[in-house]
């Protein structure tokens, strides 16, 4: 079944409550607090080693804090895996065609209506490439079937890791377009971005953190004109924060 | 110079006892290899993705299988298989499967241990995603067999090159009967302490042929899995 817009989000809210992780001596994640209730597209955003990628690992499962706790909806991260779909900042393709990696992530699919697989690659303007080697795609073409791959679960939530990072201007648009897509049909999306102006496109709420911990929560325009912080603001004006 | 001509005659010939010995090598071999790489893929496999306290450990009793001196691997089958050892009521001793039975032991460590080097890596590229795709137990134990299949090939041929090349187990074992388990490599050692060193040459010869075509399958294998990004 299609998620829309007017179904409610079954992973919302997500609330993260005092989440700590320490890698060697440093506290990467420092007791961070985030309440995320609304639909649509929030972008987290924050200078290098602020933990942004360590938040979204361990919001999808992949990494277990050192303590805190996040709950989607009524359901616990473990619970929720099922309902969650992640792209990587570096998308790992199978080796073998385009449309058994689709297969493969859908095999009930590829089973029963083999023709969503294809579909599902025309979404991503790769219908044509089908039985290429995937690994043989271009960065970009790799990383929009990375994309069609993690929809074909229909997620409630999507999280994005720095996906566009490195893409040409028309695939970063393309994926752009698709995850706007998503986001209309009532999927929850949450990006980690460092283009200010994929934010300023995307972004219906910006989460800006900063060593570990959130700095500042708002809605992208207020974020973009009148940001509360000194570190946000700094962040913004393209100073080097560490 | 005689002996050489000699072995290139029985070759070309197609003399029956030399290829009666070169058939009988390459079914045990087979065979061999076949069930090994039924134990050995999945095991190293599983050794390689799943965390369990004495893992470390199975790896390096695996490592360390690798590198069993095939005889003591044979005398130990040869006790298992006697008359008066556990399985010696099954009358295998001196048979194509007490050979069978010795070469499993032999390259089965081999297989696994190289299968679970190739995972490994596989395992550090996959684990993220297939964690994110919900890929779990048999299924993802599967996929990695198949996504790695091409490296695998080659540890399989590895296995083959080991089994086909064995000596000692198999004569502890086989006990390098005549018309029933003479293999190329047994033959040869008898042939040549009997002075007969045409057949011995001849032989000698078939199995460097089939050494170099396993080593040019491998590499074969290696080239077409990089052309098509499936290295």
């Amino acid at each position: 079944m299609l998620r829309s817009a007017s179904m409610p989000n079954s992973l919302l809210p997500i609330r993260i409550n005092d989440l700590r992780l320490v890698k060697g001596n440093r506290a990467v994640l420092g007791g961070l607090d985030l309440v995320i209730e609304e639909s649509g597209i929030t972008v987290i955003m924050g200078p290098n080693g602020a933990g942004k990628s360590l938040l979204l690992r361990c919001l999808h499962g992949l990494i277990t804090p050192d303590c805190g706790a996040i709950t989607l909806g009524s359901l616990a991260v473990a619970n929720s895996r099922d309902e969650q779909a992640m792209v990587f900042q570096h998308p790992v393709l199978l080796r073998r065609t385009v449309l058994q990696n689709l297969a493969f992530a859908a095999p009930e699919i590829a089973k029963s209506a083999p023709r969503h697989l294809v579909q599902a690659l025309e979404s991503v303007n790769l219908a044509d490439r089908a039985d290429q080697p995937a690994r043989m795609l271009s960065g970009g073409e790799q990383q929009r079937l990375a994309l069609a791959r993690a929809l074909l679960s229909k997620p409630a939530l999507l999280i994005l890791d720095e996906a566009t990072a490195s893409l040409d201007p028309a695939s970063v648009l393309l994926i752009e377009s698709l995850v706007k897509t998503q986001s209309a049909m009532g999927t929850k999306v949450i990006l980690v971005s460092h283009d200010q102006g994929q934010a300023r496109r995307l972004a219906d709420e910006i989460v800006f953190i900063s060593n570990g911990q959130v700095a500042e929560q708002s809605s992208a325009k207020q974020f973009f004109t009148t940001p509360q912080t000194p570190v946000a603001k700094a962040y913004l004006a393209g100073e080097i924060l560490f | 110079m005689d002996a050489l001509a000699e072995a290139f005659r029985l070759i070309f010939s197609l003399d029956a006892d030399l290829f009666e010995i070169l058939l009988l090598s390459i079914r045990v071999s087979l065979v061999a290899l076949g069930i090994s790489a039924v134990i050995g893929l999945p095991l190293g496999t599983y050794l390689a993705i799943t965390k369990f306290p004495g893992r470390k450990f199975c790896t390096l009793l695996l490592n360390a299988l690798m590198g069993m001196p095939p005889v003591v691997v044979g005398l130990m089958v040869y006790l298992l298989l006697s008359r008066s050892g556990p399985l010696g009521w099954m009358g295998l001793l001196y048979t194509p499967s007490a050979m069978i039975i010795a070469q499993v032991v032999l390259i089965t460590p081999i297989i696994a241990a190289l299968s679970n080097q190739v995972i490994e890596n596989l395992y550090q590229e996959y684990s993220d995603t297939f964690y994110s795709m919900g890929v779990t137990g048999r299924r993802a134990i599967l996929a990695y067999l198949v996504d790695a299949r091409y490296a695998l090939t080659t540890c399989i041929l590895a296995g083959f090159g080991r089994a086909i090349a064995e000596v000692g187990a198999v004569i502890i074992v086989g006990g390098n009967i005549d018309h029933l388990t003479r293999v190329m490599t047994t033959a040869i050692a008898l042939e040549t302490s009997k002075g007969n060193l045409a057949l011995a040459l001849g032989l000698g010869a078939v199995l460097f042929v089939l050494s170099l075509l396993v080593n040019a399958l491998v590499i074969g294998v290696r080239e077409y899995a990089a052309k098509r990004q499936y290295a």
